[in-house]
């Protein structure tokens, strides 16, 4: 089984708060998931292995484009002022 | 006449003839919304106002004379697919206010053409999900059973469409999300190609999977919508140079694939026997019956739920309380965002973000992240050796045209059944799963019954055969 402190360091990472009850089920589901995972040891290794390139053909420029949508995307915003987003002080 | 048993294209001839008007039509799917889904739950929100306003241009449009098959035809929103102005929650609490800024490609392209939008369905949060019990609205009832589920994640779409509450619908299917509820609940369902329909506007969970296709009454009607929202888009780069092209392909000579490794433990006998019956009536008709082997389908599950939930991580780190819906009050800015995804996303929305974060971890990311990447490899090869490339030669083992197989191992199961145990709803995923590894195309076409419950073949074909899948399924929707 996975320690607390293990799902509370994840979680932490992830930017989640989970309460007590939610840790320790949460402790036995990814047991058992990662448990689950291991049968990928069996699986053999690819004769080429095929890396993930990236191509920019497909890509535009980076260019700013007037968008209408903005103001509509600054409104969905659950705090915001002078059509900027609001956040709590960083510093 | 029963306005709500007419598919897409029938639909479209008694516009066409002014047998009914789009209102009369769309106000037909209203009264079964009405009377139907206080029980069923497969709408999230029904758009009734601007469903009407639609259907009045729609009617506009036919008596001009410049109209096409989807003109006028009221379908149904997966709620995690963005249509202006609408709510759009994707089953989440954290989204449950959230008004959808603009219109997804594939809702543009539907309005382009004079669509109904009814409203929006009912998923799993966030599409993650088999069953549709992961909604944190209320589960979607089967409208065959209503003891049983609809099946997930878009559940909504599958049960309105079987329920008449919708002449079509439109589905993501990440892990089998489009397939599975089609499956469960006797509809057809699409998935297509990675790449084939722009994913622009869908609220991303796994962006290397994600695909969205349609849930339709019949063969025929999936073809039209498919051939509908299909095609390049500029805002989505993974979207690819496609356009559909009709094919008229026969069951003589076909030959079909049934991989050995789909028909082993775990799958209910009477599912096996239906689909085995679908297999022999295709072989009767002339086709071709090759036992194939996908040696590596066998870690397919695993691999899909290490990269699915490890992109889901990424995705939903936006949901955080600033941009979107949902904001708890915290003392710094950390605590916001603690406390806005603690509070607003479900139990396995969470899940699945810590079993992402887990993989992709320093110390981890090599033995589970890295690890399914290569297997991802070889489920890819194991199928493009299975399919027959055009042009190429056809030596040494024998190469296929399409490839069968169940759908899912079981049929809708009961309300509440498998949702204590998570690893046991993720193995309802298990024929699915592998074709969004592969980028492939598949379709569930209703094949049997055990009682009421519907059993759904899947249909898997090479990349952007999505022609070739319902070219054969419509012959055998005919048959069966």
């Amino acid at each position: 089984m996975i320690l607390k402190e293990e799902v509370q360091h994840i979680a932490k990472l992830a930017r989640l708060e989970l309460a007590e009850d939610e840790i320790k089920k949460m402790q036995k589901d990814l047991s058992e998931i990662l448990d689950y995972f291991d049968l990928l040891k069996k699986a053999p290794k690819p004769k080429k292995s095929e890396v993930a390139r990236a191509d920019n053909k497909h890509l535009r420029l980076d260019e700013a484009i007037h968008s209408p949508v903005i103001d509509k995307i600054i409104e969905a915003a659950p705090d915001k002022k002078d059509g900027y987003i609001k956040v709590k002080n960083i510093l | 006449m029963d306005l709500t048993s007419l598919t897409i294209k029938q639909a479209h001839e008694g516009l066409t003839n002014k047998d009914f008007s789009s209102v009369e039509l769309t106000k037909a799917y209203l009264e079964n919304i009405k009377k139907l889904d206080k029980n069923l739950n497969a709408f999230l929100s029904v758009a009734q106002e601007s469903a009407l306003k639609e259907a009045e241009l729609a009617d506009g449009k036919i008596k001009s004379g410049d109209f096409g098959e989807l003109t006028g035809v009221p379908c149904a929103i997966k709620d995690a697919i963005l249509v202006e102005g609408q709510k759009c929650t994707s089953a989440s609490k954290i989204l449950e206010n959230y008004i959808a800024p603009y219109d997804a490609t594939v809702i543009k392209k539907l309005k382009e053409q004079g669509s109904v939008i009814l409203g929006k369905t009912n998923l799993d949060e966030f599409a993650m999900g088999g069953s549709g019990e992961n909604s944190a609205f209320g589960v979607t009832k089967n409208p065959h059973d209503n003891t049983r589920v609809a099946g997930g994640s878009s559940s909504g779409s599958a049960a309105a469409v079987a329920s008449k509450q919708s002449c079509y619908a439109l589905g993501s299917d990440t892990g089998g999300s489009i397939r599975l509820p089609a499956s469960f609940c006797g509809d057809v369902g699409l998935k297509p190609t990675y790449g084939a329909v722009s994913r622009y506007g869908l609220i991303a969970f796994g962006s290397s999977l994600d695909q969205i296709g349609p849930i339709a009454k019949n063969v025929e009607d999936a073809e039209i919508v498919f051939k509908a929202i299909s095609g390049k888009d500029k805002m989505d780069a993974t979207s690819a140079d496609y356009e559909y092209k009709d094919l008229a392909v026969g069951l003589k000579g076909l030959k079909i694939g049934v991989p050995k490794e789909y028909f082993v433990k775990g799958i209910d006998p009477e599912v096996e026997k239906i689909i085995k019956s679908a297999i022999k009536k295709a072989e009767d008709q002339g086709a071709k019956i090759v036992e194939i082997s996908l040696p590596s389908v066998e870690f397919a599950l695993a691999c899909y739920y290490i990269i699915a939930p490890s992109e889901a991580s990424a995705n939903l780190a936006r949901f955080d309380g600033i941009k979107y819906g949902l904001s708890s009050d915290g003392e710094d800015l950390l605590d916001v965002y603690l406390k806005s995804k603690g509070q607003g996303f479900g139990a396995e929305v969470k899940r699945r973000i810590m079993i992402g974060t887990y993989t992709l971890s320093s110390g981890y990311y090599d033995a589970y992240y890295k690890k399914a990447q290569e297997v991802r490899q070889l489920i890819k090869q194991d199928f493009v050796k299975a399919f027959a490339t055009e042009g190429e030669p056809r030596h040494g083992r024998e190469k296929v045209d399409l490839i069968f197989t169940p759908v899912s191992p079981v049929p809708a199961i009961k309300i509440g059944e498998r949702t204590d145990d998570p690893l046991s709803m993720y193995l309802m995923d298990i024929y699915t799963v592998s074709l969004n590894l592969a980028g492939l195309p598949g379709l569930s076409l209703p094949v049997g019954k055990i009682g009421e419950l519907p059993v759904g073949l899947q249909i898997i074909g090479n990349h952007f055969q999505e022609n070739k899948i319902l070219s054969i399924a419509s012959k055998l929707e005919k048959m069966l």
